[in-house]
């Protein structure tokens, strides 16, 4: 199986690589997956005072098409508020990077990994916790 | 598509391949002995009248004799089948249909190619009863355990000589001899160890034994099982019916360019067996140990008893796919479950013992006949390079570097 154009270049150039501090009240840190599944991805976002979302960070352990979800996850987080970041869908990774149907579930987990981000960002500055829906998995 | 690089003046071939437990390049000398019996020596062996079967016939006779000669064997216990995982088949269904008013019970391992496993299931659906060994943390089999394993019953043991994901060559002897005490026959699967080892029947003490040619720089689609004749003489149920081809074991015309390969492929391998696996181990050797210099990777499968061209190593923290991505000029593979259609990483290593994560992160090295140390040094510039850049993108290596214990976190159902 080949990957795709955009699947190639995220993972060899990948976006927003790091880490943000998590213990400011500004982050919000997603940490989904497990090592035994070979696939953990932890994305940051740091949000300002309007709900914006001014910078995202990533670091996944997983294949390439993992990478590449994540790596896309920030482009598409950072300028977006927090309502709208909610709105991504795994689909909409599925289509931009053509995941075949054995990938899917990276994508599944860069969706996972934005809404446990932005739960946690809203449960440190006293929001409840948005209610997800069942996992995918 | 291949390129050409320079590598520190030496033009390569990118990408490189290093994956000869899956399969082998063709030896250019075993090309030119099976051409000229797809065009004018084109007979079928069973041809017993004329001129073209004769010739035929006689390409098969030789290489008969090439297979036997590299195992120690007599030519007429050579039955030639597609490959190896129709010899597996041949001779565990075979030897259980054949002895099932004897006893009902195989006993072979949880390590062994999917080949023996599956045709050890089918075995089970008929009645049979198999015993899957558990094997040690280094990959071999536990004798006591074998021992103990044992029953009246019991008709075949089926191990393999060298594995084909870690390398690790089994005690066949020793396992051979327990068989026997209790009047069981012992089969191994060979593929990866005929041709790389010496190997030979009457030593070993094997009663039938698999072996393949693409894995030993002949043609695929061509193996051969070798069924013993003398003491005791084994006898296999065919699995496929027809004209009584093989000695009535396994019908079907004869792949006459095939055998012809595999036999000068057998030939080639006597030949060399020697210098080469010397030649391959020092190469092996230096590839493990620039990459075991990284830090937190780990060699799996018993070192001292391997075959000289595998290394399999783990680098813990990063994943075996996106690994293999990176490393996009090596042709390697890996235990990881994302190159598979299942999900689950490799078996083999799981019942060495190692965590899950342990064998997402394997990478399997395969060196061969025409890998240069040129090649091999390209590798590990290459493989440590990957290493380096997923770690920096590794959450777990960034947790590992705090000083954070991954098994204190509760991760997330997935």
């Amino acid at each position: 199986m080949a990957y795709s154009d955009k699947v190639i270049d995220h993972y060899t150039n990948p976006r927003n690589v790091g880490t943000l501090d998590k213990s400011s009240h500004k982050v919000g840190t997603g940490l989904v997956g497990a090592p035994e599944c070979g696939d953990v991805m932890r994305l940051q976002i740091q949000v300002d005072d309007n709900n914006i979302i001014t910078d995202a960070k990533f670091k996944t352990f997983g294949c390439g098409s993992a990478i590449a979800s994540s790596s896309l996850a920030t482009e598409w987080l950072k300028g977006k508020s927090v309502d709208d970041a909610m709105k991504i869908d795994n689909m909409d990774i599925v289509e931009e990077l053509a995941l075949p149907p054995v990938k899917i579930h990276c994508s599944v987990l860069a969706e996972d990994a934005i809404k446990a981000a932005i739960n946690d960002f809203r449960v440190k500055n006293g929001m409840e916790p948005i209610e997800l829906e069942k996992s995918h998995h | 598509m291949r390129i050409f690089v320079l590598f520190k003046n030496y033009c390569m071939n990118i990408p490189i391949y290093l994956d000869n437990n899956a399969t082998t390049p063709m030896d250019p000398r075993v090309l030119d002995a099976m051409l000229p019996y797809f065009t004018n020596k084109f007979g079928n062996a069973a041809s017993r009248n004329h001129h073209f079967g004769w010739v035929a016939e006689e390409g098969v006779d030789y290489a008969r004799e090439q297979v036997a000669k590299l195992i120690g064997a007599s030519e007429k216990e050579i039955i030639f089948t597609s490959g190896a995982t129709e010899s597996d088949n041949l001779a565990i269904k075979g030897v259980f249909e054949m002895y099932k008013d004897k006893g009902n019970h195989i006993i072979t391992a949880v390590t062994e190619h999917k080949a023996v496993l599956d045709a050890c299931k089918h075995v089970e659906k008929l009645g049979g009863r198999v015993t899957y060994l558990p094997v040690k943390e280094d990959g071999l089999v536990d004798l006591a355990v074998l021992e103990a394993a044992m029953t009246p019953e019991t008709i075949l043991v089926s191990i393999m000589y060298g594995n084909n994901e870690i390398g690790v060559i089994q005690p066949v002897k020793e396992i051979a001899a327990i068989a026997h005490r209790h009047g069981a026959l012992f089969m191994t699967d060979a593929t990866q160890a005929v041709g790389k080892i010496p190997v030979d029947v009457n030593a070993d003490g094997i009663d039938l034994l698999a072996l393949s040619a693409h894995k030993m720089y002949g043609p695929k689609g061509v193996g051969a099982l070798y069924v013993r004749r003398k003491g005791p003489r084994v006898k296999v149920t065919a699995q496929m019916d027809g004209g009584g081809h093989e000695r009535g074991m396994r019908s079907g015309t004869l792949n006459v360019p095939g055998i012809v390969g595999l036999g000068k492929a057998c030939e080639i391998a006597g030949q060399e067996m020697e210098s080469e696996a010397k030649r391959l181990s020092g190469l092996r050797d230096k590839l493990q140990n620039a990459l075991t210099v990284l830090e937190e990777s780990y060699v799996n499968g018993n070192v001292d008893h391997r075959l000289p061209h595998v290394a399999n190593i783990s680098f813990k923290y990063v994943e075996g796919e996106g690994l293999m991505m990176a490393m996009k000029d090596l042709a390697v593979s890996s235990g990881s479950a994302c190159t598979s259609a299942s999900l689950e990483p490799s078996y083999v290593l799981k019942s060495l013992g190692l965590s899950d994560d342990l064998a997402h992160s394997s990478i399997r090295f395969g060196l061969g006949r025409f890998t240069t140390e040129e090649e091999v040094d390209y590798a590990i510039e290459v493989t440590k390079k990957a290493v380096t850049h997923l770690r920096e993108l590794s959450p777990l290596w960034e947790m590992f570097k705090e000083g954070i214990d991954l098994n204190s976190i509760e991760w997330a159902e997935h």
